[in-house]
């Protein structure tokens, strides 16, 4: 027992008190991105030209976090004082084109109270249980939202949690750009999910297809049929992203 | 020539791989494999202009050298081939993949499923949806299917058991939920950096692994010339490889005790991972080190910064880490699940042909970095973890075992940093993406990852591009693996066992 006692001891306690207000190091590189207004246009031609994955537009430049793998790219060519990602991680968003973030736009990436149904407010604010549906996802993602319930993030504490039946589910936590193999196990669990539900979609791929879009093998199909209650952006997401973005929504903060 | 011999990451030209009958091609492949030393690390079939071309890759682990052959016929004229699986069980996933994606008929293939019903799949009446699994009749028999999608928080597969009582006699799998399309995608996408980022992906899980194979392998395809300030470069390679292999270990050694119902395991080295992928973050943004490595350059200096913080974070881990595996490796209630569960032989890990851990558990010295050694493990001489007893112990201990050795390989890199004056090439490549590969080239790349082995093989055409691109997660091998050692075993320790292995099956399906 005495040994238990000092391992618990070495360990002390670790978990963040307010996940709200967590200060991220500067190298966590990989928020909300701020693009000087006085971007080139040479600079904005290369940096399209560059992006692996369409994420980038120009006239207004701008980048779409739905669809940025984050491989700092355009950051390299253009310079860190033109594009500069923050470690601003509050950017989970149920409204689509607030992750595109143009040249200019300091604000950070909020949710739309407006668009959220009142009875996700209503019914899930203390209590929110989850189902995860990996649909092509690498295992990076879905290791991610196994940490928001590990010691430091802890989502237990907020009533959120992952459970092992759609039966028991308030919605559906998608990761992956949805293969044509997983479409039909997604839409079985999404029926299998009683009424009123939510989805939530995690990660690059899951929001856009990513680097995976255009491949013939993915249907993605489920998602112009359904409306998407929250998105969180990021190729490999911030535990505190999730967290942060499903409390807001359902009214914690 | 019988067979074109090379080594890890040296191209050679197509051209120079030896086209035999296929009587022949088998002949030499069975002589070669009769060697305890040797076995094969790919074997996949490719459109070249007219024919369908099958080259294999036979790894000879004693003499680090790879042999190059292969065989072929015409793609308008398949003709109906003896399946090599019948003498060599190793090769029944090759085959079985070939078959599914090409419609190639192997003579005497003892089960030519489907792999992961691939979107190019031969046969596109095949449906996932509707496979027959085998069955099990009789008194008191029954069957138990699980997934696609599974209790917790990973990837989707289907686990069909067919079992007397609580006693599980057959575990059959089936996989290919995760098939994006990869290995197509690499020739669709035809930029450099796409393909990085798509290699990235492959199996988040293993992002230096697979990416340490692309990386490695399209220097030596562009023709980058490395000089001395290389061997730092492959050190700091080397050294990341290290840091994916504690993070992911202690993680899953997290997630085993939580299988067997150890809270204060699971808190543990739950949390003892998260420094660990934190210094990824620190060194290049993302905590699964997706973006660290780049063709041609390191895009991430390591700074005397990020090697205090290495050294600081090693020191404190080690304490915490070693206190623990201590408790949980004494701990009665937790022996008594992982000793004896899930057992597995040499005979069965030589017999599929299993690789990284999987061989290890069972006394098989199979690990890339003692064998064919890339980046940096030249310089280390490594000596590969070996286990005996073959069971949920034995993968467990292993991944101890691995964490610890890994820790003391980043202390000898890190000491020996010093000694390495230079720099190593930092500044950023844009004009490689101008660049074409050196034409008509064949290139196999292998790495340890933490899973075990993983290869690919790059093919470049008449215009220096990819003409065809494979990748071999460990799991293709190993996922057979989990099927056998669950055999006469509680359908309870599935959980535990299937842990224990942790295969991919997003790298497996890719």
């Amino acid at each position: 027992m005495f040994d238990e006692i000092k391992i618990l001891q070495h360990q002390g306690k670790q978990f963040i008190p307010d996940v709200t207000k967590v200060n991220l190091p500067v190298s966590f590189a990989v928020g909300r991105p701020e693009i000087a207004e006085d971007i080139t246009a040479e600079n904005a031609k290369l940096a399209k030209a560059i992006c692996p994955t369409q994420a980038i537009e120009n006239e207004p430049f701008s980048i779409d976090l739905g669809k940025c793998t984050y491989c700092m790219e355009c950051v390299r060519i253009c310079g860190k004082d033109k594009i500069n990602f923050t470690n601003d991680y509050k950017t989970a968003t149920n409204v689509r084109e607030r992750l595109i973030v143009k040249a200019g736009e300091k604000h950070p990436i909020t949710i739309d109270q407006s668009l959220v149904r009142p009875e996700i407010k209503k019914l899930f604010k203390n209590s929110l249980k989850l189902r995860q549906v990996s649909a092509g996802g690498d295992n990076s993602q879905e290791w991610e939202l196994g940490a928001t319930n590990n010691v430091n993030f802890d989502c237990s504490r907020f009533g959120i949690d992952f459970v092992a039946s759609p039966r028991h589910a308030d919605g559906i936590v998608i990761t992956g750009p949805i293969t044509e193999n997983m479409a039909e196990p997604l839409q079985i669990c999404y029926d299998a999910i009683p009424e009123p539900k939510l989805i939530i979609l995690v990660g690059t791929d899951a929001i856009s297809g990513g680097i995976f879009e255009g491949s013939p093998a993915l249907n993605r199909s489920f998602l112009d049929k359904n409306t998407i209650d929250l998105y969180v952006p990021g190729s490999l997401i911030h535990p505190l992203t999730f967290v942060n973005g499903v409390l807001e929504m359902i009214g914690q903060i | 020539m019988k067979t074109i011999e090379t080594k890890n990451n040296i191209p050679v030209d197509l051209a120079d791989v030896p086209i035999h009958t296929y009587a022949i091609f088998f002949e030499i492949v069975s002589a070669l494999m009769k060697n305890k030393t040797v076995h094969c690390t790919t074997y996949f079939a490719f459109e070249n202009k007219t024919n369908l071309q099958f080259i294999c890759c036979l790894a000879d682990d004693a003499t680090s050298s790879l042999h190059l052959l292969s065989h072929q016929m015409p793609i308008d004229a398949l003709e109906p081939i003896e399946a090599l699986t019948k003498k060599i069980n190793a090769f029944h996933i090759f085959e079985r993949e070939i078959a599914e994606n090409f419609g190639v008929e192997f003579k005497n293939h003892p089960w030519l499923k489907p792999v992961r019903y691939a979107k190019n799949r031969a046969n596109s009446e095949k449906q996932i949806n509707n496979y027959p699994f085998f069955k099990i009749d009789g008194f008191d028999t029954h069957e138990v299917g699980v997934g696609p999608i599974h209790a917790g928080i990973i990837e989707p597969g289907h686990f069909r058991f067919s079992c007397h009582g609580e006693i599980v006699h057959h575990l059959e799998i089936q996989l290919g939920f995760q098939h994006r399309g990869i290995e197509k995608l690499y020739l669709t996408k035809p930029h450099l950096l796409q393909r990085t980022i798509l290699t990235e992906n492959i199996a988040g899980d293993t992002a230096i692994g697979h990416t340490l194979a692309f990386v490695n392998m399209m220097e030596a395809l562009y023709g980058i010339e490395k000089d001395i300030r290389w061997v730092k470069m492959d050190m700091l390679r080397s050294l990341a490889l290290e840091v994916e292999r504690i993070a992911i270990h202690v993680g899953d050694m997290s997630n085993l005790c939580l299988d067997v119902a150890y809270q204060l395991g699971n808190a543990v080295f739950g949390a003892l991972r998260t420094p660990v992928i934190n210094f990824f973050q620190f060194w290049c943004g993302n905590r699964f080190a997706k973006g660290l490595l780049r063709v041609g350059y390191n895009p991430h200096p390591f700074t005397p910064q990020l090697m205090e913080r290495l050294v600081k974070i090693l020191e404190e881990f080690d304490i915490k880490y070693m206190e623990m595996q201590h408790k949980t490796f004494t701990l009665p209630s937790v022996l008594n699940r992982f000793e004896k569960c899930g057992i597995l032989n040499m005979e069965q890990m030589d017999m599929i042909g299993a690789v990284g851990m999987s061989a290890r558990m069972t006394g098989i010295s199979r690990d890339v970095r003692a064998s064919h050694p890339f980046n940096y493990y030249e310089h280390l001489a490594y000596e590969p973890v070996l286990l005996e007893t073959g069971d949920v112990y034995a993968r467990a201990m292993m991944r101890n075992l691995e964490i610890q050795k890994s820790m003391a390989y980043i202390r000898t890199m890190l000491s020996q940093i010093y000694r390495l004056n230079v720099e190593e090439p930092q500044k950023y490549r844009a004009d490689i993406y101008d660049k074409k590969m050196i034409p008509n080239q064949i290139c196999v790349s292998l790495t340890e990852g933490w899973r075990g082995e993983i290869c690919h093989t790059g093919i470049t055409n008449e215009k220096g591009d990819l003409m065809h691109y494979k990748v071999k997660d460990p799991s293709m091998h190993n996922w057979t693996a989990l099927a056998l050692a669950l055999r006469q075993n509680e359908i309870s320790d599935f959980p535990i066992n299937n842990k224990s292995f942790d295969l991919s099956y997003c790298g497996h399906d890719l």
